[in-house]
């Protein structure tokens, strides 16, 4: 298992990255932490013309907080997203988050832009970022600066409308400020990607929930917005019927695969499973 | 070195265990075909390729990292060591003889990635759970069912210096 020949350039601005991406016609693959395209190089299922490494590009390796939220820039690694004092403090889901992904020696490398762009349907952060209304924001030589939505970004399984010649430069969490946010998963083994990931997020006033945010990952071909679970809880107590109720609504709107470690069924309980698990925890918090 | 074009062969210049390499790589050669092939250490060990087994597991820039999932031109300008640089003098590191002690290996294939990875937690401070939790749970070993592993972090852990330091991650 050896990767295929290609040519290898190492951009030291964004600027110059977008050039060979353009110039390169759709043939071109983004190396960031390389954790998911170099098993794709060895095992052939990518054959690039250009391997473009950004790696050594210091404007994408920033992490920037504000009082509207935290903006991440691309290469990013997910140790740091785990360990970054400021972030723990301002949006600790995505440290939380980051903790789930694969095993230390994997997090050293891998980066945010990476892990969002590949667009694997049971990754944790695309998860999040569709939870948490994400903007994703996108630069190319021919059409400038884009932002996309994250809910409008991921078409299906590893796809995405990033554009061959498009380098996804930072994605912007917005904050919500009054809002419990939490995120939990069920998986094989710590490290495996998960049969199923929650992402929920709830604004609680005199124990009623005012607003909700949820999605979920590996319960269908790309990251869902769970708008009939955010409906269900919109408005009410966190009563065990709620809950139930709730996690009723989410395994009732998803749609996940069957495959060898488990079928669509046994992926909807474990939905259920995490509603009721994240509901009844948030419920005792707000009692205590 | 930055070029302006996509090239098939790279110049790059990096340190392996105090050794400089300077030389012309193939843009596709992996980091561990190049640490085994052309720096000649075959300590450092090939098992999936696909980043899941930790047995090629070494440290970048003190980081452990999968070398089956780095290519070798991106060791330019960064300093890579292997499972050669633990041992000095003939004498075995406190974590080397602990897996010697405790059977922490059997037929010895997932063994240098693991030594690699233990020896960036000791370096960290991290507490031994996280050691042996965390780090561990990076690699994949065959024979022992970890027991022994886990025995010998505990071991290195509660006998050492390291054993006050508490840093978490």
């Amino acid at each position: 298992m050896k990767p295929p020949r290609f040519s290898y350039i190492a951009p030291r601005s964004v600027e110059h990255a977008l050039e060979v991406l353009a110039a390169s016609e759709e043939d071109a693959a983004v190396l960031a932490g390389g954790q998911s395209l170099v098993p794709l190089l060895n095992m052939r299922f990518a054959r690039p013309e250009v391997v473009v490494d950004i790696n050594g590009i210091a404007a994408l390796d920033t992490i920037d907080i504000t009082s509207q939220g935290v903006t991440l820039g691309a290469t990013v690694r997910l140790s740091r997203v785990e360990t970054d004092p400021g972030l723990r403090a301002s949006m600790p889901v995505l440290p939380q988050a980051a903790s789930f992904v694969a095993h230390p020696q994997i997090r050293n490398r891998t980066t945010v832009g990476g892990t969002l762009c590949h667009a694997d349907a049971a990754a944790e952060l695309p998860a999040l970022a569709v939870a948490l209304g994400a903007r994703l924001h996108l630069r190319s030589l021919a059409r400038g600066t884009r932002t996309e939505n994250a809910e409008d970004f991921f078409l299906g399984t590893f796809s995405t409308t990033k554009a061959g010649d498009e380098l996804l430069v930072a994605a912007e969490f917005p904050r919500h400020d009054g809002y419990w946010v939490g995120y939990d998963e069920v998986a094989r083994r710590h490290g495996d990607f998960p049969f199923v990931g929650l992402c929920l997020a709830l604004r609680m006033a005199d124990g009623i929930v005012t607003a909700a945010r949820a999605a979920a990952a590996g319960a269908g071909p790309r990251p869902v917005r769970l708008a009939a679970l955010e409906s269900e809880l919109t408005g009410q107590r966190l009563t065990s019927s709620v809950a139930e109720a709730a996690a009723e609504a989410a395994a009732a709107e998803v749609d996940p695969p069957t495959d060898n470690h488990g079928t669509a069924a046994f992926r909807r309980g474990i939905l259920r499973t995490l509603v009721r698990r994240m509901t009844t925890s948030q419920a005792k918090q707000e009692a205590a | 070195m930055e070029t302006r074009e996509p090239r098939e062969q790279i110049e790059i210049s990096a340190v392996i265990n105090d050794h400089a390499f300077n030389g012309e790589v193939p843009a596709r050669m992996l980091l561990s075909d190049f640490i085994r092939h052309e720096a000649g250490l075959t300590g450092t060990h090939v098992g999936c390729e696909q980043g899941v087994c930790g047995a090629c597991t070494v440290l970048l820039d003190g980081e452990p990292v999968r070398s089956c999932l780095l290519l070798a031109v991106q060791a330019d300008g960064h300093i890579v060591e292997t499972v050669e640089s633990l041992a000095g003098d003939e004498r075995l590191s406190a974590f080397q003889q602990a897996m010697k002690d405790e059977h922490g290996l059997q037929c010895g294939f997932c063994t240098p990635g693991i030594l690699m990875s233990m020896a960036a937690a000791e370096r960290h401070g991290y507490p031994a759970q996280t050691a042996e939790r965390e780090m561990l749970g990076g690699h994949v070993c065959r024979c022992t069912g970890y027991v022994g592993i886990r025995a010998a972090i505990r071991r290195c852990w509660e006998s050492g210096p390291r054993a006050e330091r508490t840093e978490t991650r």
